[in-house]
């Protein structure tokens, strides 16, 4: 029964008023693009042990989607952070930073985006 | 044998005695007594049989720890199985029966079972099951499920006669455990100002501390307590509950209780459980400790029972245990039983203490008293029967031999004492090995993590493995302060009140008595009472490779039971150790997990029953179709009318009338419940052309559009009529069941992957009543209607057109009309504000008389839908298929560059010509196919399995052909027309049907194009 804070409707919402919506950040691949491209798109998904960035969706509440930062291994919450956004914000991984020096998750580490993997 | 003692029993009041029946014998106890002590008191000390031996038990413990003394209580809707006798607080009437036994407790047919065990033992069930199956079919099952097991299941047919509820609470510090420790501990948070809740599982609070003596504050415990609980109850900021046991510890602070608010007193009215379900800032655990059994052969016998819980029955419900005591321990605290017993006038006739250097003062009190201590000893066997006779003494550090004999007729046992960890353990708390006490108790560097990161649980006193009450006091003191702090108040220091208890010798560690014992002793040295799992076993289980305690734990089914091993699990896995040659602390721990203790289901469910189980959702006319023979259907929470029954008429005979008199008259559907979705803004076009596969931005105003929707996996999940509002606006059917998810999933996209496309989407499907009018009489009604009106929308084929739709009055109601079809017959369904759906209903109704009007329900629209070929969603479609295999090749639209699924849908399997797709399907006899029936081909699968060619979607009786109908997906279907293929029903008969086309009723159409 975790508690996210909606940063919409500012608040903390416990798990009975959020639906889970998997992995954030996924970048949508459509017609045109290879086969690889797209089963990756669809099928591929992160299962770290340790830092993750996840989609939210306060649904018995505001109805707005949002993402969360969180540790999969502690449920330690990092922050949570508006939808409408490609990657992590700054502010999010710097404090993911300071409590998980080193940490990466996909293309972005310790901070920053790393230049093109 | 045990009786009540003359006096002593803090908890009981003699003035008031209580009748009980127990196996249907009327028995006398006390108002305070537990159904366990209320036994003893009567003399019953075998209280059951073990769950595969069948062997008598009796009583061990005196809590909730208690695995042997397992009962079923009260009758018929009120009856339960496997409630323990220790938790069972008496009252008047109880009626409690003891379990698996035949034909009685006294005489037990299995108890062959007990002479069987060299057959029986560890992965009995995992050997047996690699022999031959018929074997197992008809030997093994039959057998052990009639031999094995704990109480009967009650009636399926019978419903609980009790009610539970839910309660909600937030609290900063959560207390679990009403003893010393948690009112001290509560004591010292509510002092910052923190709201602090406490919860204690008994009807009376303070624990053990009365019944094992000790001063706090100069004060007999019992003062302290009724002056903290005083203080406490005084306290704006404190809630105080007993008989609300805590029950689990979850994520970021989340915790439930079980409070049993009427078991001990039914016919009070109100709930019988209530679950507290908690957030709490920090919690702290004072849950205090259980004592371990000791593994001598035996143990197992009735009367044989833990020191602590012996001192719990003479000292709080005046009850000895025996004439005849021996006293078997590894530690200085099971001495204070033997004082207990000694004032009581029972006879100690022995202790028997494993330590050759023997205990400390409390040793010395005993011997004081001229009770014969023995150091160096151990107990080599209790002799089987139905209670304690004979004692067999040897030296610990040996294989048993050399016994003495002693005559008793109960034994108390202490293993030492491990903290109740579990709650601690529940999210996550990491535990560490301590050798002076020998058990695991919380690592404080290693807590359980809220969302902060920050640790949320504070365990405190002997949960924390503080056992002195001086100790136990300051450490609870410490815990509550640092639970408030970490919940955000003021740092306080309240004083602990200052404990003093004997001082105690070091214990030993001692988990196979004797140390050495032979295989017959270890065959009879009980770990785990309630699963029947002995040294042995666990032993066998290490040799036949089983290393991890998880592994060994289901192998063996150690501390698998109702009980969880509370009593089993240190000593099991110290055998493991020992067995492996491992450390205690490298085997580890299986894994707590709450409940803490059996909680009912009944409390889970709360008020989530009967009716209220789920909302159910009404349409507007819902009472009129209730009046008037509606046989309801859910369709998801919607209640829609299956059909109209009339007098005399059974379920198949109005669906055939409903069927025809729409085909030849009039037939009125409900149509509320389709969804009905505003999509509207500057870019709403372009958003409905991802979201449908049809083009939709091009739609004319005041025009119609049939639309399929697909996952971003390409199969098809909804479809509905799309109609243009204006220029930014259109309205979205989806289906009944589609409608919050479909909106979901527009937002999904709006919010998540085009945010910056100015569209916005408004569920509507509850403020408009939809009434479909359907037959070759719909015009006329609704001319009618508006003559008797005096004008209205003209509803002539020119001026509403098939696949277009018309706001104005019908008949004097604002009204929008959508000249749509899902039964190929002229048909016009109609919005109307919801307010004004049942007087439009009625208005059809009365002006349609002479035109032969009839409503229709569900099982009509069905069949008209089928008649003309049309797909259901969740028929013809499960989530693995794709419009293209259902032949809707044209509402794909070409000119889209993407939609969602577009991309999917041109994956090699997608595309594969194997693919199974829609046909039609005739009974050669007219018969109708038995639903979801598989088609079998040439051929068989790599399994040796007939090979599967394609299965029946939708399957009817069609009225208007007077025949069996059907839809389904064959593989290669539509090339196949007029070739028949064989369907095997589930009643043994094979079903030939044709394949044909799907459209079996007027198939060009013109019927709804009039």
């Amino acid at each position: 029964m975790l508690i996210l804070e909606c940063p919409y409707c500012g608040v903390k919402a416990e798990e009975t008023e959020l639906a889970a919506g998997g992995e954030a950040h996924l970048k949508r691949y459509g017609p045109g693009s290879s086969d690889d491209e797209f089963h990756d798109y669809l099928f591929m998904r992160e299962n770290p042990k340790g830092v993750h960035f996840e989609r939210w969706r306060h649904a018995n509440g505001c109805g707005k989607w949002f993402h969360a930062a969180r540790c999969t291994m502690t449920l330690e919450v990092f922050g949570t952070y508006p939808a409408q956004t490609t990657e992590p914000p700054q502010e999010i991984c710097d404090k993911i930073t300071a409590k998980r020096p080193g940490w990466s998750w996909r293309e972005f580490s310790d901070g920053r985006k790393s230049s093109a993997a | 044998m045990s009786t009540r003692l003359a006096k002593h029993g803090r908890l009981i009041d003699r003035s008031k005695q209580i009748d009980f029946t127990f196996n249907g014998k009327t028995m006398k106890g006390y108002a305070g007594d537990t159904l366990a002590s209320a036994l003893l008191a009567n003399g019953q000390v075998m209280m059951g049989r073990s769950f595969k031996y069948h062997r008598p038990r009796g009583v061990v413990a005196s809590g909730a720890e208690e695995p042997n003394a397992l009962m079923q209580l009260g009758t018929g809707d009120r009856y339960e199985p496997n409630q323990r006798a220790t938790t069972t607080e008496l009252f008047s009437g109880l009626q409690a029966q003891s379990q698996n036994h035949w034909p009685s407790l006294e005489f037990d047919v299995l108890s062959i079972n007990n002479k069987l065990s060299r057959f029986l033992t560890a992965g009995f069930y995992y050997k047996m099951f690699i022999h031959p199956r018929p074997l197992w079919k008809h030997v093994y099952e039959p057998i052990i499920r009639k031999s094995a097991g704990l109480g009967a299941a009650p009636d399926a047919e019978l419903k609980d006669a009790d009610t539970y509820e839910h309660f909600y609470f937030f609290a900063d510090v959560l207390v679990i455990g009403g003893g010393v420790a948690g009112l001290q501990a509560a004591k010292a948070a509510a002092a910052s100002g923190a709201k602090v809740l406490v919860l204690e599982q008994n009807s009376y609070w303070g624990g053990r501390a009365p019944v094992d003596g000790g001063t706090i504050d100069g004060e007999a415990p019992e003062a302290w307590i009724e002056k903290t609980l005083a203080e406490l109850r005084a306290m704006d900021n404190v809630t105080l509950r007993d008989r609300c046991m805590g029950s689990g510890v979850y994520d970021h602070g989340y915790a439930l209780g079980y409070e049993r608010l009427t078991d001990h007193a039914p016919g009070q009215g109100g709930p019988r459980h209530r679950l507290w379900r908690i957030r709490a800032s920090q919690i702290v655990t004072a849950t205090g400790a259980i004592e371990r059994p000791l593994s001598f052969a035996g143990n197992d016998v009735p009367g044989v029972m833990l020191a602590g819980a012996m001192r719990d029955y003479v000292v709080n419900w005046g009850v000895k245990p025996g004439e005849r005591v021996v006293v078997a321990t590894n530690n200085d605290d099971a001495y204070r039983t033997a004082l207990v017993l000694h004032d009581a006038g029972v006879e100690v006739v022995r202790v028997v203490d494993t330590r050759e250097t023997g205990g400390g003062a409390l040793m010395e009190a005993v011997r004081e008293k001229g009770i014969r201590v023995e150091l160096g000893r151990a107990i080599a066997k209790v002799k089987d029967g139905k209670s304690v006779t004979e004692v067999a003494i040897c030296a610990q550090n040996g294989e048993g031999g050399a016994r003495e004999i002693v005559q008793a007729d109960a034994v108390a046992m202490s293993g030492g004492w491990s903290p109740v960890v579990h709650l601690w353990s529940h999210c996550g708390g990491k535990l560490i090995w301590d050798e002076v006490t020998a058990s695991f108790r919380p690592d404080p560097e290693r807590p359980p993590l809220g969302d902060k990161g920050q640790g949320f649980v504070v365990p405190a006193g002997a949960a924390n493995g503080e056992f002195g009450l001086a100790a136990l006091l300051e450490d609870a003191a410490v815990a509550g302060a640092k639970a408030a702090e970490a919940a955000g108040f003021p740092a306080t220091t309240v004083a602990a009140a200052k404990g003093e208890s004997v001082a105690e010798a070091q214990m030993e560690a001692v988990w196979l008595m004797p140390a050495k014992a032979d295989v017959k002793l270890r065959m009879k040295s009980w770990l785990d009472y309630q699963n029947d799992v002995k040294v042995s076993d666990v032993q066998l289980a290490a040799r036949e490779g089983y290393e991890s305690v998880e592994h060994t734990k289901r192998y063996t089914t150690l501390g698998m039971a109702t009980d969880q091993g509370k009593l089993s699990n240190i000593n099991g896995l110290a055998i493991l150790a020992d067995s492996l040659n491992a450390e205690i602390p490298q085997v580890g721990t299986t894994t707590f997990r709450p409940p803490y203790h059996p909680i009912s289901l009944g409390a889970i469910a709360g008020e989530a029953r009967g009716e209220i189980f789920q909302p159910i959702r009404k349409t507007p006319m819902y009472d009129w179709h209730d009046r008037n023979g509606a046989d309801w259907e859910p369709v998801g929470q919607w209640r829609r009318p299956f059909a109209y029954l009339r007098d005399g008429e059974d379920r198949h005979a109005a669906v055939n009338r409903e069927v025809k008199n729409t085909r030849e008259n009039l037939g009125l559907l409900d149509a509320s419940t389709l969804g009905k979705l505003i999509v509207k803004g500057p870019d709403a076009g372009k958003f409905l052309d991802m979201m449908y596969t049809n083009m939709m931005s091009t739609l004319k105003i005041g025009k119609c559009r049939y639309g399929l929707m697909c996952s971003e996996n390409g199969f098809l999940m909804d479809d509905g009529v799309v109609a243009r509002i204006d220029e930014d606006t259109w309205l979205c059917h989806t289906t009944t069941g589609g409608a919050e998810h479909i909106h979901g999933w527009m937002e999904e996209w709006l919010q998540t992957e085009w945010w910056d496309w100015k569209v916005y989407v408004a569920n509507v499907t509850e403020q408009y009543a939809q009434i479909a009018v359907v037959g070759p009489n719909a015009r006329k009604v609704l001319e009618k209607l508006n003559a008797q009106a005096g004008g209205g929308m003209d509803v002539s084929r020119e001026a509403l057109p098939f696949m277009e739709w018309r706001d104005g009055q019908i008949g004097g109601f604002d009204a929008r009309a959508y000249r749509i079809s899902f039964s190929g017959e002229l048909s016009y369904e109609i919005a109307v504000a919801a307010s004004e759906g049942q007087a439009f209903w009625d208005a059809l109704m009365e002006a349609g008389k002479e035109f032969g009007v009839m409503p229709y329900g569900t099982e009509t629209l069905h069949i008209l839908r089928a008649e003309k070929g049309f797909i259901m969603i969740g028929d013809e479609t499960d989530g693995t298929v794709i419009p293209q295999d259902l032949g809707l090749n044209w509402a794909l639209s070409k000119k889209k560059e993407d939609y969602l699924g577009k991309r999917a849908q041109q994956r090699s399997h997608m595309v594969d010509p194997d693919r199974w797709q829609l046909v039609g399907l005739e009974t050669v006899d007219g018969s109708v196919l038995p639903d979801g029936a598989y088609a079998v081909g040439e051929g068989v699968n790599a399994n040796g399995q007939r090979n599967m060619i394609g299965r029946v979607t939708s399957t009817y009786h069609s009225a208007t052909l007077g025949r069996g109908i059907a839809m389904g997906l064959v593989k290669h279907g539509p090339k196949r027309m007029g070739e028949v293929i064989e369907f095997p029903g589930t009643d043994g008969k094979t079903y030939k049907a044709k394949i044909v086309d799907p459209v079996f009723y007027d198939k060009e159409g013109e019927k709804q194009n009039v």
